[in-house]
């Protein structure tokens, strides 16, 4: 699948901000985060910024942006429906919290409920944004048990690293980035799992796409069309093996290994780095995703 | 809305017949002449008089090698939307643009409400669906709803295009909803099959498989041993011309 900058980059940031407001509305309300009003207006500003950032650069991604409200409707059927609405209504506890927070000087009584609301509801919209791909019968690489459990695992690890990262600043206790430390190693054997799982197959031909596999091997002669067209730009990205190899190396590294030693120590680093990593598997999940259709083109998938 | 209706009994699709077919692309280019005036107009090509001319088909004929030696043959395969009963490409819809007809059960678009988020094309596991990165929309065969319904046009006309111009008769249009249908009894007569079964989609498009081979042929002969008598080789050359 071509990977597409806009939506890598919107279920990276919008992920990390969800997973930041979960902790935040979890954990504030049980007096396990600094209590300073100041301190939940900063977390909440970022986890939300990085919320609206990916949503509008989802947004890139449309032929007509200006469209997009009528993704709401479908909701009955549509995941990708599920998340839009998911995503707006989190805003109205997710803002209410902090300004509540900010009026009382603690996160507690209705502000205490509505932050178990925001943490609630981003949880709902991760899993919303992970099913759009785990749901994809065409791609094998994504309709895999593992696809959404691991959204919500980056994310909630992403949210907590970014949220460790501010609370530093408000002499926290580091058990966040203790407990963030222990989901990314979760995470990322959750990764080497899916990964191993993906190796394995099962791979097939453009017989079974024809269904003649009965006359023998099937081979392609001719392509339906000299030139690429939509179907193979968008479906048919490749990536070498040996790059796939070295950029899995590399998205562990970033995204799970420094994070897990940096977190205890300087958490704010942890996060960018954690983040950038996090932009390479989350490329990787896309360019190494074979759909359908390119059977018909000869390929395997 | 994307909820697929209550199934209908008519389930209007076409029946291809890949015995026949000679991949000649007539259906694919006909198809693009009718459509980019059609419903779902235009069709846009881009950089149509350069080096590498793309654009949006709705089908499109692919060409392959089956079997090994003497057993091998050349398959020719038209693909098309096959209007699935239960077509993802509909449900993973966030606007609604994509519907199938509870009428029968043909799958279009409505370019007016599209949001051109390519969801449905990643949904769809047989390639029927195709951007249209001019207007920024989702295009895709209407079995030329603007045809078969289309009571200024002759009657032997109402017909999606691909199957009025087919020169080998390899394209077959009706209602596969009905068993009496002739494209149903094709399918019963010939062993008609649907794309992919395990994925839960439910062509309605059916493919007749190309018919089992006879070898009729005689093996070439080959002379027992090479002829060293030059005379004899001259008349044995002569005689084999």
């Amino acid at each position: 699948m071509h990977p597409a900058l806009s939506v890598i980059l919107f279920t990276t940031a919008s992920g990390a901000g969800y997973g930041m407001l979960f902790w935040l509305g979890l954990l504030a309300p049980l007096g396990l985060l600094p209590m300073e009003a100041s301190f939940g207006l900063t977390a909440s500003v970022l986890g939300l910024a990085l919320i609206t950032f990916g949503l509008l650069s989802s947004t890139a991604h449309l032929g007509h942006p200006e469209r997009a409200w009528r993704a709401i409707t479908q909701w009955r059927t549509s995941w990708l429906s599920r998340e839009g609405v998911a995503s707006l209504i989190t805003y109205i506890p997710a803002v209410l919290f902090p300004l509540l927070w900010l009026m009382d000087g603690a996160p507690d009584g209705v502000a205490e409920l509505l932050g178990f609301l925001t943490a609630a509801m981003a949880v709902v919209t991760v899993i919303c944004t992970g099913m759009i791909y785990a749901s994809l019968k065409p791609i094998r690489q994504w309709y895999h048990p593992l696809v959404m459990p691991f959204y919500l695992l980056a994310s909630v690890f992403s949210g907590g690293a970014c949220l460790a990262g501010v609370a530093m600043f408000w002499h926290a206790s580091p058990m966040l980035a203790y407990a963030t430390v222990v989901l990314a190693a979760i995470t990322l054997v959750a990764k080497l799992a899916y990964w191993r799982s993906i190796d394995r197959g099962p791979v097939r031909g453009p017989g079974d796409a024809i269904g003649l596999t009965e006359l023998g091997t099937v081979r392609m002669l001719d392509p339906p069309n000299t030139e690429d067209n939509y179907l193979m730009r968008e479906m048919g990205y490749r990536i070498a093996r040996k790059h796939a190899a070295r950029l899995r190396v590399i998205a562990v590294a970033l995204a799970f290994v420094v994070p897990i030693v940096l977190l205890p120590f300087i958490p704010p680093v942890a996060a960018v780095v954690a983040l950038v990593g996090l932009l390479v598997e989350r490329w990787l999940f896309f360019a190494e995703a074979t759909h359908t259709v390119t059977l018909y083109y000869g390929r395997t998938a | 809305m994307t909820a697929i209706p209550s199934p209908g009994a008519k389930k209007l699709g076409l029946v291809i017949d890949l015995d026949t077919c000679v991949g000649c692309h007539a259906c694919a280019v006909n198809c693009k002449e009718w459509n980019t005036s059609g419903h779902s107009a235009p069709l846009p090509d881009f950089d149509a008089y350069q080096a590498k001319p793309q654009g949006v088909w709705f089908n499109r004929v692919h060409s392959y090698e089956a079997g090994e030696g003497r057993d091998s043959r050349t398959v020719y395969f038209p693909r098309s939307c096959l209007h699935c009963e239960e077509p993802a490409c509909v449900t993973v819809c966030p606007t609604g643009a994509s519907y199938k007809r509870a009428e029968d059960g043909i799958v279009l678009v409505n370019a007016d409400t599209c949001i051109g988020c390519k969801l449905c094309s990643w949904a769809c596991p047989y390639g029927a669906r195709e951007f249209d990165e001019d207007a920024g929309v989702m295009k895709k065969c209407t079995l030329c709803i603007d045809r078969i319904y289309n009571t200024n046009l002759p009657e032997q006309d109402r017909v999606p295009a691909c199957v009025s111009t087919c020169p080998a008769q390899a394209r077959h249009f009706g209602d596969l909803g009905d068993p009496d249908s002739a494209v149903s009894r094709l399918v019963a007569e010939r062993g008609g099959y649907g794309l992919m079964p395990e994925l839960g989609y439910k062509p309605v498009n059916r493919y007749l498989p190309p018919r089992a081979r006879a070898h009729h042929a005689t093996p070439v002969e080959t002379p027992a041993e090479p002829i060293t008598n030059s005379f004899l080789r001259w008349i044995d050359r002569a005689l084999s011309r």
